[in-house]
């Protein structure tokens, strides 16, 4: 029996990125909020501690930070013609837990998707005709880059991003990336200082034609103090971002920027360790009468509120509202239904360069100090005599140069002994690698939904993911590692090895924390799940913010959206939900 | 009739009372709360987390255990059967209700020097605070010192109660922070050191103190040890938002920025400021660095690149509003480098203001560093980028160990 306790105006499901930057925002429009985040808390001194923050062995290698598959795992399959069998391990993705969420072990780089990525139909359809997206599910957003830019300009002036604009209200800035959207200012912080790799990368990049520029990044190029007057230091490129927490106060994170601040506001509570269980409807079904979540003893609680919001990881928010009855589940055999419809990831291909007596020394890095190519990139490029739509990006990062996982040899290398340790001493210091962040276009068979078998600790059904690479995403991905190729030939190395995607995901090795969709934003209640500000079309006193939203992916990281995302719904909710609760885009 | 008349003639009393006495008193009331946040009465009389002056945690001092009372104006546990003689008393004599000697860890020695119009506004103030039922035994000290009586011989030694009188030589500026820091934010509590009875050392006021395993630094302007590099900017913006472009203020002075300075008024912090930059320090040469040859130099050097140098960069200066700059700082140069071991072994978070809200922490290196590697950096810290200091030996390190844990 769920203990009832004092309403709250809102509840917010998930203390990460986004349900810090909501909180952060509607408790300044006077409400008061609660959120509930089944991770524990964390704090940098004590969690992040400069003295044991870089231990490769117990946070790369056993995933200290992230979701543990006892807590929750899911089921996966490539087609509706297998059964999905849960995972033993999270492998392809990692979801965070703990107040930061995935936002606590990212590796910081922020992006802006292409004008054209948000009317994505439209462009493309325009373009090259609708036969071009047959076997496509191809959405557009329902909000527009232009609305969307004061949004992902206060995301990274809250972080701080480090890089260079390419586009200032429309003219080209030289240095930056000429294919992004206009941005109405700098960045808040110029680039990093480029280490050797990228520097070498962005002189084979620019001998090809190819416009090389800064990878932007929450690993600050220097001091920054952000609007809510938080501090942040400068980045020591000691390559412990991606799945570490950032002992030196130099990566943005929700610990970096808001909670500070938020957490001093008396009209706040966090309650860790917290599991929501469900999202409780009134007995029309039309209205969330608030929450019920479960705490670190096993006792139930009820947590009415005027508002609900789901700011969970975007796999989460969705199973949450299947289990909780809002919206309308998605059926691939007859497309319909909008929960779990237009599930994607991210569809990635690398390089490396082996070459002989060079000095890479690629444990100076930083999660997102690096060197980004953008002319194959979304539709940055005429795909009129291709037989795909979408692209990538071209990134060379390298992120770390840490001594477990780091261990490059070219192919033919044995596995152990001898030969392996002459090839590790030879190679750790002069190989270069880069890669390929491919765009992932929803199908009409790839989608999440409830397993029909296995459940978790509480007796609710198991997450399915229903998943492969799209024959389209395929097609891209190969034209551009045979670019990747070209780029790689030009270094004159020793030795090339360009790793292709192939059809058949598998969930065991780590690819991409990227997953996407599910419960998409768009202008049709038939096939999105909320609307263009985020709001339930069937529960609009519920929000669902995160990159579930994405109708699909671009061939960059997510975080940048889903930053502006949460300031865009932020504003939906303070300037017009609040003033006449309801629907705010009437079907 | 006549009742309407009488209500008449009491609505009349009423107004000329609100307007004779209640605006006076609310002023009075004010002006005591403003008094209570510049005394800082909280940090010992409130409980973390507890209500208001209801009695605070136990303070630690050479002699014992003390508990800070409840003066809430609860009858009963409380100040409530209190007069305001008793009150004044207690605050400027060190004699409270019934001749109940306290002891000096209630600054009552500083308190001596207040105005009379300052505690009779403090005392209309705790009038109206909540009163709050909690039995509070003070008096926790190990015989012999738990005898009160013996406050009497101490205050013949060490106490000469003598309300502030104002330097006519002066501005007004310098003669309110005199009065200030002298009294009721009585700064000297922890920055003056202390003789063996637990008095100011006289002939060395605000040039450094130990407290509760602390060190307080030196505050003069002695340019080594003390403030004489800071600017009265500096000074204020320290004491107002808890960070200033130097430093970052952590253990019980963040305690004291959040719960009193930040909160004076700016005309008062300035005034403190002009009154510090014109304490006078030590005549004394400041020493001259250790060779950086040497072993413990050497050692502390390599421990210091691989485990501060990411945060307090190589040079030790930090980086402003979040990690506090070494080079030249009060603390690290002072004599006693009680604190500095202390937050290398504990972490300590910083104080966060409304101006300054980061809140960044140095984390504990307790776990994983040596007595030996303590003193070693400690040691380098305190003979680097400028520095002069005593070295630090592992000895100290140990024994303020063991301390800690205790």
């Amino acid at each position: 029996m769920a203990r009832k306790l004092p309403r709250k105006d809102v509840v917010i499901v998930g203390l990460g990125w986004t349900g810090s930057i909501l909180a952060h925002e509607l408790t300044d429009a006077g409400l008061d909020v609660v959120a509930i985040e089944r991770g524990p808390w964390r704090d940098t001194a004590t969690d992040f501690n400069v003295a044991y923050a870089p231990d490769e062995l117990r946070y790369a290698v056993r995933k200290d930070l992230f979701l543990q598959p006892a807590q929750e795992a899911m089921t996966m399959r490539n087609s509706t013609a297998q059964t999905a069998l849960p995972m033993r391990d999270y492998g392809s993705f990692l979801p965070g837990t703990g107040v930061g969420g995935a936002g606590t072990h990212w590796n910081g780089h922020t992006w802006r998707f292409f004008p054209s990525d948000f009317a994505l139909k439209t462009h493309l359809t325009g373009r090259y005709g609708e036969e071009r997206l047959s076997g496509l599910q191809i959405q557009d957003w329902g909000v527009s880059y232009d609305e969307l830019e004061s949004a992902f300009d206060r995301f990274e002036y809250l972080c701080g991003i480090s890089g260079k604009a390419g586009n200032l209200n429309g003219t080209i800035q030289q240095g930056g990336n000429p294919f992004e959207g206009p941005r109405k200012r700098e960045y808040p912080l110029p680039p990093m200082q480029m280490t050797y790799a990228p520097t070498l990368f962005a002189e084979a990049a620019r001998s090809r034609g190819l416009h090389p520029f800064p990878t932007p990044s929450a690993n600050l190029s220097g001091a920054y103090v952000n609007p809510l007057g938080i501090a942040m230091g400068q980045c020591t490129a000691c390559g412990f971002c991606e799945r570490f927490g950032c002992a030196n106060y130099s990566k943005a994170s929700a610990h970096t920027t808001i909670l500070p601040v938020l957490m001093r506001k008396s009209n706040f509570e966090a309650r860790t360790e917290c599991e929501v269980l469900k999202i409780k409807l009134a007995a029309d079904g039309k209205t969330a009468s608030g929450v019920t979540y479960t705490d670190v003893n096993g006792a139930t609680f009820e947590q009415p509120a005027d508002l609900v919001l789901l700011n969970a990881y975007s796999l989460f928010n969705v199973r949450l509202m299947l289990l909780s009855g809002i919206g309308k589940p998605y059926d691939p055999s007859s497309g319909e239904g909008v929960v779990g419809r237009n599930y994607c990831y991210q569809t990635n291909a690398s390089a490396q360069v082996f070459f002989e007596g060079r000095s890479m020394n690629p444990f100076i890095a930083a999660g997102a100090l690096g060197q980004t190519v953008d002319d194959y990139n979304g539709d940055s490029f005429d795909h009129g005599a291709l037989n795909f739509v979408g692209g990538a990006g071209i990134n060379c990062i390298p992120t770390n140069g840490r001594p477990i996982q780091y261990r490059p040899v070219p192919p033919g290398t044995p596995r152990w002994g001898s030969a392996w340790k002459k090839a590790t001493k030879q190679y750790y210091n002069n190989t270069l690698a880069f890669s390929s962040q491919g765009s992932s276009y929803a199908t009409r068979g790839n989608y999440l939904d409830l397993d029909p078998t296995y459940k978790d600790r509480f007796g609710r059904p198991l997450l399915r993911v229903t998943f492969d690479f799209p024959d389209n995403d395929i097609r891209m991905s190969n034209w551009v590692s045979d670019r990747m190729k070209e780029i790689a030939d030009a270094f004159g190395g020793k030795q090339v090895v360009v790793g292709r995607q192939q059809k058949g995901w598998s969930s065991v090795p780590y690819q991409s924390t990227h997953n996407t969709g599910g419960a998409i934003m768009g202008t049709d209640p038939k096939t999105s799940a909320v609307n263009r500000h985020l709001q339930s079309w069937d529960v609009p006193n519920v929000f669902v913010v995160g990159a579930c939203a994405f109708p699909q992916n671009a061939g960059k990281n997510p975080t940048g959206p889903v930053g502006a995302l949460a300031y865009w719904a932020a504003d939906s909710i303070r300037n017009h939900y609040l003033k006449n609760p309801g629907k705010l885009v009437e079907a | 009739m006549k009742k309407a008349a009488l209500l008449a003639g009491l609505a009349a009393a009423a107004i000329v009372g609100t307007n004779g006495f209640a605006s006076d008193l609310f002023d009075r009331i004010d002006a005591g709360r403003y008094n209570a946040v510049l005394a800082d009465c909280a940090a010992c009389h409130t409980r973390p987390g507890g209500k208001p002056f209801a009695g605070g945690a136990p303070l630690q001092t050479p002699f014992g255990a003390l508990v800070p009372a409840n003066i809430t104006p609860d009858p009963e546990t409380g100040i409530g059967s209190w007069s305001y003689a008793d009150f004044r008393n207690a605050l400027k004599t060190g004699i409270g209700k019934d001749g109940k000697r306290l002891y000096p860890a209630m600054p009552y020695p500083a308190y001596a020097t207040m105005a009379d119009a300052d505690v009779a506004d403090l005392w209309a103030y705790f009038q109206k605070v909540e009163p709050v039922s909690n039995r509070v035994v003070s008096n926790q000290l190990p015989f012999p010192f738990s005898i009160r009586a013996a406050m009497i011989g101490w205050n013949l030694l060490n106490f000469s109660p003598k309300e502030f009188q104002p330097d006519p030589a002066k501005p007004a500026e310098w003669n309110r922070g005199a009065y200030l820091v002298n009294g009721p934010a009585h700064c000297g509590t922890c920055h003056t050191p202390k003789n063996l009875t637990g008095a100011d050392k006289s002939g060395e006021f605000l040039r450094g103190g130990n407290l509760q395993n602390w060190y307080a630094p030196n505050l003069t302007s002695d340019p080594h040890k003390g403030l004489g590099n800071w600017s009265g900017d500096d000074i204020v913006a320290y004491l107002k938002t808890g960070s200033n472009r130097f430093d970052i203020a952590s253990g019980p002075m963040a305690e004291a920025i959040r719960h009193s300075t930040s909160l004076w008024n700016d005309a008062d912090l300035k005034a403190v400021a002009t009154y510090l930059k014109d304490v006078k320090g030590s005549d004394a040469a400041a020493p001259q660095p250790i060779a950086a040859t040497e072993p413990a130099m050497t050692a502390g050097k390599a421990i210091y690149l691989d485990r501060c140098s990411a945060c307090h960069v190589s040079t030790g200066t930090g980086e402003a509003s979040l990690f506090p700059t070494l080079a030249k700082a009060p603390v690290v140069n002072g004599t006693d480098p009680t604190s500095l071991i202390r937050v290398v072994l504990q972490g300590s978070q910083a104080a966060g203001t409304p101006a300054k809200p980061t809140t960044p922490a140095m984390p504990s290196f307790g776990w994983n560093l040596s007595d030996a590697d303590v003193a070693n950096v400690l040691t380098y810290v305190r003979n680097s980028w400028g520095n002069a200091a005593p070295p630090v030996t592992a000895g100290q390190v140990k024994d303020l160990r063991v301390a800690l844990t205790r």
